[in-house]
């Protein structure tokens, strides 16, 4: 249980940073938190030439009010964005996504910029990014990408992140301050990966539903985005949404898998479930306000 | 295969050592300078033994290598009860409800509690039993370790020492 060899090293700079992903071709492995990639390590499920510990490096660390939004460090612990008093207000959604990750001790530790870029598929930070249209820029010694979440997600573990690129900011546009959240897991218990969950957001304006933003998590290789729910409800006005339908239209989107814990039946029963009971709690609300 | 010269602050005392890159915080400390009240039961970040407080935050030092650590400062179970012998109040709290059995997962708990509490906090009841959901205890069926959790939210009299403030 204990790591193999390798070297540590800790750049000040991104451009540092990127040179040496680049020199590596392959051989680094970017340690951020840690916290997924030091139990690969104990058990040698990752065994890495060289770890590049980026905490070192000022400008990708911190949350920033950006035009039109949130940009938010890589190397940004999760503790940091649930003390947030500028995401509780502007993107509580995203605060209760992290909420739900891990336990205290690793968010402590573990990263926002960590989670996004390993994409774990029942991860609930990458599901968050892609529900919230959050744009994800990466940095190379070739220059810079900026990414829609929605793109960056090939399959488990598997994103485009090139061997020589480093994710460098993560951009959550602003949701309207009237913006309905909705977050959702089912979790054997806390702190566990979920067995399946969702996460997004509703912009309204006039009492119409004038922007969606819907994610699901453990429900597929990566986050799914639920694409046909999102077009479904444009232009609805909150009383006139069926949750089960609009979950039974968002379930289309899903692809999940058997595994130990739970067979993909019981994740499409169960997600349905959790997508309508969602849905149906936040317009009650809403309208009870 | 780097080796590297670390410094960091335990228990109030400067520790300095020289480590390869692989060393966990954990090995270190308990190796290294000699605290094995760090636990070590997993080693992958699950069971919650191995948690100490850096730079005043509850962490697992299976989960974070001695390098990171470096120039940081650190409590762990040993820094807690005073020169005397005058235990911690997590520490006397854990005692009085029966919060521990065979011990071993004890200085992690007690070092979240800790953390959680430090400098006089009052945490809600809900976020320590949170926090508590990182730890896992073969003993004691939790419900000791439960109500000194709920203790340490209610009493508001006595002061808590230990932390990092």
């Amino acid at each position: 249980m204990k790591p193999a060899p390798f070297d540590y090293v800790a750049p000040t700079s991104v451009e540092e940073a990127c040179a040496i992903l680049a020199e590596a071709h392959g051989g680094a492995t970017v340690l951020a938190g840690g916290q997924t990639l030091m139990p690969l390590l104990n058990l040698r499920m990752s065994q890495p030439f060289i770890l590049v510990d980026i905490s070192h490096i000022a400008e990708l660390k911190g949350i920033m009010r950006i035009d039109g939004g949130a940009r938010i460090g890589p190397m940004t612990r999760q503790c940091e964005v649930i003390e947030s008093s500028a995401l509780q207000q502007h993107l509580p959604v995203l605060v209760e996504a992290v909420r739900h990750v891990g336990h205290h001790q690793t968010r402590n530790l573990g990263t926002i910029g960590g989670s996004i870029a390993l994409g774990e598929p029942a991860a609930e930070l990458p599901a968050a990014a892609v529900a919230l249209k959050a744009t994800i820029e990466v940095r190379s010694i070739r220059g810079t990408r900026n990414i829609p979440a929605a793109e960056f997600y090939l399959g488990p573990y598997m994103t485009v992140l090139e061997e020589d690129e480093l994710v460098t900011g993560i951009r959550f546009p602003d949701w309207s301050l009237n913006h309905i959240a909705l977050f959702r897991e089912l979790a054997q218990r806390p702190g566990d990966f979920a067995l399946a969950g969702m996460v997004g957001a509703m912009s309204i304006e006039s009492g119409k539903i004038t922007r969606a933003g819907l994610a699901w998590f453990g429900m597929g290789p990566t986050p799914m985005r639920a694409s046909a729910a999102e077009q479904k409800l444009l232009g609805c006005s909150l009383n006139d949404i069926d949750p089960q339908a609009i979950a039974e239209i968002a379930i289309t989107d899903t692809a999940p898998f058997d595994d130990p814990q739970a067979s993909a039946d019981y994740r499409l029963t169960v997600g349905t479930r959790l997508f309508a009971n969602t849905l149906r709690d936040a317009i009650s609300i809403r309208e009870a306000a | 295969m780097s080796t590297h010269n670390i410094e960091m602050t335990i228990n109030g005392r400067r520790h300095t050592g020289a480590v390869e890159a692989r060393v966990s915080l954990a090995d270190f400390l308990r190796d290294g300078a000699g605290y094995t009240g760090v636990h070590l039961g997993c080693e992958h970040g699950v069971c919650g033994a191995c948690t100490v407080i850096v730079d005043g935050r509850a962490v697992r030092s299976c989960l974070m290598l001695a390098v990171q650590a470096d120039s940081s400062t650190i409590t762990t179970v040993e820094g807690l009860a005073a020169p005397d012998g005058t235990l911690h109040t997590v520490q006397q709290t854990m005692m009085d409800e029966h919060g521990l059995q065979c011990g071993f997962c004890t200085p992690g708990i007690v070092m979240t509690m800790a953390a959680l509490t430090a400098g006089g906090k009052k945490p809600t009841e809900a976020q320590l039993l949170g926090a508590l959901s990182g730890h896992l205890c073969r003993c004691t069926g939790y419900q000791g370790i439960r109500r000194a959790a709920q203790r340490l939210t209610a009493t508001d009299s006595r002061e808590i020492r230990g932390g990092e403030e």
